[in-house]
């Protein structure tokens, strides 16, 4: 996965609570077969109104309102944003699926308290760029919480299959005392 | 102190415990279908790693598949529909495809196969994984990476969520279902009220409910941002498993049936949150806006934003009844629709063609209605059609589908047009969700079969009214 440091931005608002990922990205972009190209259909039904707030702003840093991300578990949402030109999430919270997706690519999810997300959405708003330190775990300087694994992990960008794959005596050990399961190969 | 159900799901699955380090748990099944596996498995094929373990995995077609004779699916469904039987192929994975019988809805035939069973863990890239926590289980919907990740390995790391119980009192009033448990539930809760949290749903109102309404709301708990939902195992689950092609047999199933009543939340255990609801207040819900925590009684009105407190509340509220064509103070009963959708993993099994085919039985469709059923498995379809389910919704005027998502994602040719609106039993009321433009609002089957006939929201008792 993309490793990530700190980046200094522009920020974008999305000031929506409850932004589902069937509006980060609809259905029928979910058919293709590849992990690349999905920037250009980000919110495609929301960009085709011109007052959509995303126009005219740019930036590497979204900041959006509580529960962003939740419905579908769908990891081209997240592709989406990486691809469209995102590093960054900040909003209030997020749906559990798309942060633990956001996690898995190298795409910064932010949650910082309600109070501090409105704050930072002023400050975007005035033209400041915001800088989010992974490093120091802050955000336009205040700081947000994130566990040290997963943090390393996008640090480092490490492949976490690679890092179960080494845990194997632990699995195979693990198979070997457990129960047996259905087989799904046996279903007659 | 005592363990909850989720406890003892979880410790007995952990492979490996470090600090500082998500625990790394095993998982017993892994169900795989068309949308979210293709660039997993070609991950796989570029790193050069195999299916661990294809024999705890099993995939089917559903999102995509084509549920009427008349409409083929468009090429590039047909290529993620190839890609999947072709990885399958390669890797060793069993798959159900599109007419073998045994296909169908994946949270709908996972069960119905016997494959989920109390205490284990299933895994999903599709978030609707949670419906199979109704046994017992613990189940997770997961995105493409992880996917990869127990195709890779059979475990997931992860970090041990909160607990959240809501415990359901009282007795319900007729013609109110787990559909409207579930979606009453969600509109206390809040869309985001369980974020970080797995769901238990216990007390003697769910103790009543059926394996089709305990999978009901099971399914939803990821509506209300739950990462999982459960339901203790007991005589109802048991009687449901026994004898199913995955169910253990003989000697193991004895065993296996002494394991699973150690499975329940032990008196003692202690939750990080509780709720209650007592089921005798419910009435039958109907979705106005556009998540499904804006839900409100079929007797209700459209909410008025300006009541709102929270700013943003209000501005969602707004933006919703824009997006619904809706004022404020409307009686949900004076909504017309044109369109009922009528399945989905949330409600098409075989109970719930039952209840809507008891409302339909004897009346028509409205005029300005098209009205769909679509068994959650090709399994229903057969066993719908062995009750005579199929010509009850056929002489009303509901189309009988084959098996599929369907309308539910509209991923596939069911899709409303733009401005169309739709009584629908599936689970998600969000923009565009049905198709772009479309207007969806969450109803139970019974409620949704009434509005099919009335052309507007409608309870059963209400039809013979109407047609006297």
């Amino acid at each position: 996965m993309k490793a990530f440091r700190s980046v200094t931005s522009r920020a974008v608002v999305l000031d929506r609570p409850d932004v589902d990922t069937d509006q980060v990205i609809p259905k029928q972009f979910l058919k293709r077969i590849e992990r690349t190209g999905y920037g250009e259909f980000l919110f495609f039904d929301w960009m085709k109104d011109p007052q959509f707030e995303l126009h005219g702003q740019e930036g590497r840093i979204l900041i959006a309102g509580r529960n962003f991300g939740c419905g579908s578990s769908r990891e081209h949402a997240a592709w989406a944003l990486q691809d469209y030109g995102f590093d960054v999430i900040v909003a209030p919270s997020f749906g559990d699926i798309f942060r633990q997706n956001s996690l898995k690519i190298g795409l910064l999810p932010v949650a910082v308290p309600p109070d501090d997300v409105k704050a930072l959405m002023q400050r975007a708003r005035g033209g400041e760029e915001l800088t989010v330190d992974l490093v120091e775990r802050t955000a336009g300087g205040i700081p947000f919480e994130l566990d040290d694994f997963s943090r390393e992990c996008l640090l480092e960008g490490l492949d976490d299959v690679a890092l179960t794959l080494q845990e194997e005596a632990a699995i195979a050990a693990y198979e070997a005392a457990a129960a047996p399961r259905a087989s799904t190969l046996s279903l007659g | 102190m005592g363990r909850t159900l989720f406890d003892k799901v979880w410790e007995s699955h952990v492979v490996r415990r470090r600090d500082g380090v998500p625990d790394l748990l095993y998982i017993d099944l892994h169900l795989v279908h068309e949308v979210t596996s293709p660039q997993a498995f070609e991950s796989l094929r570029l790193s050069g790693r195999s299916v661990r373990r294809p024999d705890l995995t099993l995939a089917t077609m559903d999102h995509n598949v084509s549920t009427g004779d008349d409409t083929p699916v468009d090429p590039l469904s047909e290529q993620q529909l190839g890609a999947l039987a072709r990885n399958c192929e390669e890797f060793g994975v069993p798959l159900y495809a599109t007419g073998s019988g045994r296909e169908g809805i994946v949270h709908v035939i996972g069960p119905e196969l016997g494959l989920t069973q109390p205490g284990i863990t299933i895994v999903c890239g599709d978030s609707h994984t949670s419906t199979h926590g109704a046994f017992g289980a613990l189940a997770i919907g997961v995105g493409t990476s992880e996917v990869e990740h127990v195709l890779a390995t059979q475990t997931l790391p992860q970090r041990k969520p909160k607990t959240l119980r809501i415990s359901f009192v009282g007795e319900p009033a007729p013609g109110v279902t787990a559909k409207d448990y579930v979606l009453a539930a969600i509109g206390e809760l809040g869309v985001e009220g369980g974020i970080g949290h797995v769901i238990e749903y216990a007390g003697p109102a769910i103790e009543a409910l059926s394996m089709e309404g305990r999978l009901t709301i099971c399914n939803m708990s990821i509506e209300a941002g739950a990462r999982a939902g459960m339901i203790a195992p007991d005589d109802v689950t048991f009687a449901y498993v026994k004898d199913r092609p995955g169910a253990p047999q003989g000697d193991a199933w004895e065993r296996a049936l002494e394991w699973w009543k150690t499975l329940p939340t032990h008196p003692d255990a202690v939750f990080d949150r509780e709720l209650e609801i007592d089921v005798s207040q419910i009435r039958p819900q109907v979705t106005w806006g556009t998540n499904p925590g804006m839900v409100v009684p079929i007797d209700g009105s459209v909410p008025d934003p300006a009541s709102y407190g929270d700013p943003d509340a209000r501005a969602a509220a707004e933006r919703a009844l824009a997006y619904m064509a809706l004022e404020p103070g409307t009686p949900i009963r004076e909504i017309e629709v044109g369109r009922v959708f009528i399945g989905s993993c949330t409600n098409a099994r075989i109970e719930d063609l039952r209840a809507a085919a008891g409302v339909a039985r004897g009346h028509r469709v409205h005029p300005s209605v098209r009205a769909m059923v679509v068994p959650g498995s090709a399994q229903v379809k057969l066993q719908a059609e062995a009750e005579g389910l199929d010509r009850v919704f056929v002489e009303a005027g509901f189309e009988w589908r084959r098996a599929g998502c369907s309308m539910c994602l509209g991923m596939n040719p069911d899709v409303l047009s733009p401005g169309e609106r739709c009584a629908s039993t599936s689970n998600r009321n969000f923009e565009g969700r049905q198709g772009a433009g479309g207007r969806t609002h969450l109803v139970s089957p019974e409620v949704a079969a009434a509005t099919a006939i009335a052309g507007r929201f409608a309870e059963a008792r209400e039809l013979a009214e109407l047609v006297a």
